[in-house]
């Protein structure tokens, strides 16, 4: 739009959108975090949380209804930037109907996308996740990203944690 | 092409020489830094400063017979009367050294605590504290039973005056104020509230961490008994700032912390105080801070707080102006009567998504609630972006951050 023609340091500005910031918001992100997937609350939940990153405010309350070592039913409420809500969205579309072990499994190999593994990025197991593949070129939003997958985690045991009881994280059962 | 008509009364390029780090580039851009409320660079005097007293006059202050300890006690006191002149302090023993504005807060509230509140007792604050002016009093109301009441702010962003006719009383003990809000940019009228609070009968703190950065202060004139600031906002170091406090209730409060430096003798049943300012100075001080802070002073005053002032103003207009045209874009706190702290939303990007992409453009800005959570609240927002100015900033940078809205704007579009 504008009439200035140069950058603080005199070289003329470069208008187009650099593509470490156009893999970072991509389109499918956008859309999650403005049309957010499985946003509510489960009238019985088995398992519930509430997390926050405290340094910059996100919010998220995961909810979860386990029947039989799967996951009949998931919804979130949160609040926060575009990458920890469509990452949060994304994550419940993977998460119904699958097991306990498979939620783990899929905790694990977010972690993994998001520390650069370049091979998950065809996992299809993955979904619209692998979207965030280009969160790894900003680390301080890693946390951001993974804030619903702390929650999960917290809820269902960590991926190391292997056959653990579902629920026996640190979060509050109802 | 719209040209900014900002004349700065001082030269801006011999300034900007003066911060080296304003020479780094970041994200292969140069650096536009608008984070100075959160913190400001560091002018070469300072850097050289600190440098010189580690190369040429440490040892430890108040103790040595030895020369260095006098030359380091000399630095570390005349920096101490560099901040009184500063501030119009009456007499340098009212300068108490700190670590910064938090410090200074907890140093008055844990030292009046039980002196001054008991049960039924009440603390106004207001509504647009930073949490360093809340959290302490919270838990002094803790441990004393007194309560914390809150002066609100208008929509507008200026405190709701009218509130302390309605809320001060003979139960108000004191009265707790930001000088200028770190997320709203409003000055607040001190003076005025320090008058209030004494025709009450209450003590008046005033926050000034990010009024110290940007205004010409006179104690005498504002009329407010304590006074909290931080180096490391006003071209100072980091871990170093300073509480002015009245002389005569600085003398009747109790030390707030035990060690050495701040006794007069120590025996096995009980010890006396040193006197002002020491008695709030245990153990071994920031030196090499103090040193720093009183260069910053010196160099801030080089370039002339009026002329600071000016030229902040006029930017600070031109900020609002360029920002205004922006469509989607709030901005948040008055549109006169403030500094150039701007705090806005745009669209519905969020202030972290603003944050990062602001950072790849070579442009820092703060994205968050600023230490600020009531006060979000109040607003209806969970965060917002903060742009703050300072002396060495330029229209060319706010105009760098237009740009860079401009295609924060054109990312989060390409779906609609
Ligand atoms: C208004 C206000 N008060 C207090 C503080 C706390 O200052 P410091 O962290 O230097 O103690 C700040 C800085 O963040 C501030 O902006």
């Amino acid at each position: 739009m504008s009439e200035h023609a140069d950058t603080p340091d005199g070289k003329p500005i470069d208008r187009s959108i650099p593509s470490a910031l156009a893999d970072l918001f991509q389109e499918v992100i956008l859309d999650h975090y403005r049309r957010p997937r499985n946003k509510g609350s489960l009238e019985e939940p088995t398992h519930t949380i509430t997390m926050n990153n405290p340094l910059c405010g996100d919010v998220i309350e995961l909810s979860l209804s386990v029947k039989a070592d799967r996951i009949d039913d998931v919804r979130y409420e949160g609040r926060g930037c575009s990458i920890s809500q469509a990452a949060v969205s994304m994550m419940t579309e993977r998460l119904k109907g699958a097991k306990l072990g498979e939620a783990r499994a899929l905790s694990e190999k977010f972690t993994r996308l998001l520390h650069g593994e370049e091979d998950l990025q065809r996992d299809e197991k993955l979904g619209d996740l692998r979207a965030l593949a280009g969160v790894s070129k900003f680390p301080v939003r890693i946390k951001c990203a993974l804030l619903g997958f702390n929650c999960l985690d917290e809820l269902v045991g960590e991926p190391a944690a292997g056959d653990r009881e579902p629920g026996s994280g640190q979060g509050e059962q109802r | 092409m719209k040209t900014a008509v900002v004349a700065p009364p001082y030269d801006i390029d011999a300034v900007r020489q003066d911060f080296p780090i304003l020479q780094e580039r970041v994200n292969g851009q140069p650096l536009v830094y608008l984070d100075s409320a959160a913190s400001s660079q560091r002018p070469r005097a300072v850097i050289d400063a600190i440098r010189q007293h580690y190369e040429t006059s440490h040892a430890n202050v108040h103790r040595g017979a030895h020369e260095l300890s006098v030359r380091a006690t000399e630095a570390y006191e005349n920096a101490r009367s560099c901040v009184a002149a500063h501030i119009g302090a009456e007499d340098a023993a009212e300068i108490v050294f700190v670590r910064g504005t938090t410090e200074a807060i907890n140093l008055v509230a844990g030292s009046l605590g039980s002196t001054r509140f008991g049960p039924g007792d009440e603390i106004l604050l207001t509504k647009m504290e930073h949490h360093s002016n809340i959290v302490p009093w919270q838990l002094l109301a803790e441990r004393t039973g007194a309560t914390l009441r809150f002066v609100d702010v208008s929509p507008e962003g200026r405190l709701v005056m009218d509130d302390y006719g309605r809320m001060l009383s003979e139960r108000t003990r004191l009265v707790g104020v930001t000088h200028i809000s770190n997320s709203l940019g409003v000055i607040n009228p001190v003076k005025e509230i320090a008058a209030l609070a004494h025709e009450a009968g209450a003590l008046c703190l005033v926050d000034g961490a990010q009024a110290a950065p940007h205004l010409a202060l006179d104690m005498g004139a504002l009329g407010c008994d304590f006074y909290a600031f931080s180096g490391h906002k006003m071209c100072g170091p980091t871990g170093i700032g300073a509480l002015w406090g009245r002389r005569a209730i600085l003398e009747e409060m109790p030390p707030y912390q035990g060690g050495g430096e701040m006794i007069d003798s120590v025996t096995l049943e009980g010890s006396t105080w040193a006197p002002l300012p020491h008695k709030f100075e245990a153990g071994t001080p920031n030196i090499a801070g103090a040193v720093g802070l009183g260069a910053a002073i010196r160099y801030l005053e080089g370039v002339g707080l009026d002329a600071i002032r000016r030229y902040e103003t006029e930017l600070a207009g031109y900020a609002l102006e360029r920002l205004g045209e922006i469509e989607g874009l709030r901005i948040y706190g008055p549109a006169d009567g403030r500094v150039g702290v701007l705090s806005f939303t745009y669209r519905d990007v969020h202030a972290h998504d603003l944050a990062t992409i602001l950072d790849q453009r070579g442009i820092a800005i703060r994205a968050g609630h600023h230490c600020n959570q009531p006060l979000m609240e109040h607003l209806g927002v969970d965060a917002t972006a903060r742009a703050s100015l300072y002396l060495y900033n330029t229209p060319r940078e706010v105009d760098a951050l237009c740009e860079a809205l401009h295609l924060a704007g054109e990312l989060f579009c390409r779906t609609h």
